[in-house]
């Protein structure tokens, strides 16, 4: 085979390749979409469930998501980007710092099954916080933590050294630098990692099984303390703990969930696409 | 306007000997130039004078002797580095704007240093930009990316920027390494004007740039001095064999 056509079997191949890894997402996206759209109505995503779940709405479990979104975004946030400075901007290679980073790499593989199990422990149980909206979004936010310190950090890493040494020598200290120069520029990256986080947060299951999630309650939750529903539980128990639930309800719920997660993912793309225009350097 | 002395200045990171015993003066308002081969320690030697060296990052630094500003040690324990940043100000080879407008870039070190006052610093940014010969061409876009700006008149930002401040001493590490013969003239005038107001410590770009500006010149070589003099003698009448050599282009 010449040079040439074995040139063009790779990039056919791989161009098939790449087709490839697209179709299961499109064919996911595209049935469940198929099942559910006959579901969405503005009843469906305003009012509460009735008759066992199998009329009415979602409303509560998507407002739960919702509040749980947010409650991770306050727990973990702060942590992470707090994290992701000090690795970035002040850490030495110290046993310390490695110690660190061995211990992020490590959260990230823990099992979310696991988080549940762990937030029932400290935070429902030892802490006394109940089954609530603290303790799930203190979970998730645990949970989220190394993502967004991973990303944080390569956002941080990502802003040119040379801006650091010109405002040092400006006379700038290391923390003038850190906020005039540094985080200003990692900030739509930061954000990205952020939003990315959120998202895998608000679609987990089995860490708001223990710590929040509730099957049915009848008004929507009036502090941090109380349950709530959530869209991912919801949809588990109306998938396989209710006989006779229209499958229709099944995959418009998914469906939500689904558009819920996906905005979010649209959300981090618009800001890295007008972040990357917009950069001067 | 200030004056150094340097006593003895060692200066060790990660087991590579950059500066070794070094001692010299650098009057107050001349132009004392720097010059040597690559890795003579040129650099490193200005980088001792605004204490910039503190920023590498690595634990095996060493530092012996003295860097005395106005007779002052500015390695003593208490001294206020963002101080001694202001009043020893420093441009590079390349210029690095900030990823900001025009006049925030000149504003930068005013601001770090406390200053909010909309006068004083409009006041200042244009006097910088004058003393750094940029004003004319930029005087009506202020406000837009300092990134836009040619090399050159980057650079020339970048003096303006450190002029802000109102430095006693500029520190210039080969500014016109990157920079097309015109805008190098500029610059090389804006330093004879600069000098009435400045101690100015200049790394050359070349042996004629050095001779070209030298009111005193230091000869580096292997983080050694070799040499150092009247900028006239140092380049016509070299004493020491290796500076010769080195002038007359035998080696570098």
């Amino acid at each position: 085979m010449s040079r040439q056509t074995s040139q063009k079997v790779a990039f056919a191949i791989l161009t098939v390749l790449a087709i490839v890894v697209m179709v299961p997402i499109v064919l996911v996206v595209a049935y469940i979409i198929f099942q559910g759209i006959g579901a969405i109505n503005w009843e469906f995503l305003t009012s509460f469930p009735r008759n066992g779940m199998k009329e009415g709405g979602i409303l509560p479990a998507v407002i739960g998501t919702v509040l749980l979104t947010f409650g991770t975004a306050i727990a973990s946030i702060p942590l992470a980007v707090g994290a992701a400075i000090y690795l970035a901007e002040y850490a030495r290679d110290t046993w310390l710092t490695r110690g660190i980073r061995l211990a992020i790499i490590n959260l990230a593989g823990i099992p979310s099954v696991v988080y549940g199990l762990f937030g029932l422990g400290l935070f429902v149980l030892f802490l006394g916080l109940g089954t609530s909206i603290v303790a799930g979004s203190l979970t998730l936010g645990l949970m989220t933590l190394p993502v967004v310190i991973s990303t944080a950090e390569e956002a941080l890493l990502t802003v040119p050294q040379r801006f650091r040494v010109v405002s040092r020598s400006l006379g700038a200290s290391r923390w003038q630098t850190i906020r005039q120069v540094v985080l200003p520029n990692a900030l739509p990256g930061i954000l990205t990692g952020v939003i990315l986080g959120l998202e895998r947060a608000a679609g987990e299951t089995a860490p708001i099984l223990f710590t929040v999630a509730a099957f049915y309650l009848p008004q929507l939750p009036r502090s941090p303390l109380d349950q709530t529903m959530a869209l991912p539980y919801h949809l588990y128990v109306i998938a396989t703990q209710v006989p006779g639930m229209p499958l229709q309800i099944q995959y418009g719920t998914a469906l939500v969930l689904l558009v819920l997660v996906l905005s979010l993912n649209v959300v981090a793309t618009v800001i890295r696409s007008r972040y990357r225009r917009r950069r001067q350097w | 306007m200030a004056e150094f002395t340097i006593r003895n200045l060692t200066f060790r990171y990660d087991d590579h000997v950059a500066l070794q015993d070094v001692s010299l003066d650098i009057p107050a308002n001349e132009i004392t130039v720097i010059f040597g081969p690559a890795h003579a320690g040129k650099s490193t030697l200005l980088r001792c004078l605004n204490r910039l060296n503190d920023l590498i990052e690595t634990e095996a630094i060493r530092r012996e002797g003295q860097v005395l500003l106005d007779g002052n040690d500015i390695y003593a324990p208490k001294v206020d580095v963002t101080e001694l940043r202001r009043r020893v100000g420093m441009v590079f080879a390349v210029p690095i704007p900030l990823p900001l407008s025009i006049y925030d870039n000149v504003i930068y070190g005013l601001r770090m240093q406390g200053e909010t006052r909309a006068t004083r610093l409009a006041e200042r940014v244009e006097r910088s930009l004058r003393q750094a010969a940029l004003w004319d061409e930029v005087k009506d876009r202020l406000g837009e990316p300092a990134m836009q700006l040619s090399g050159g008149q980057q650079q020339r930002l970048c003096v303006a920027r450190t002029l802000a401040l109102e430095p006693e001493v500029v520190l210039l590490d080969n500014p016109t390494s990157g920079l097309d013969p015109l805008s190098t003239a500029k610059v090389e005038d804006s330093l004879r004007q600069l000098k009435a107001e400045y101690t100015i410590v200049f790394v050359p770009h070349s042996v004629q740039q050095a001779a070209r500006v030298a009111d005193s010149a230091i000869f580096l070589l292997n983080g050694q001095l070799i040499e150092a003099g009247a900028g006239e003698r140092i380049f016509t009448r070299p004493r020491d064999q290796r500076t010769e050599d080195y002038v007359t282009g035998r080696f570098g």
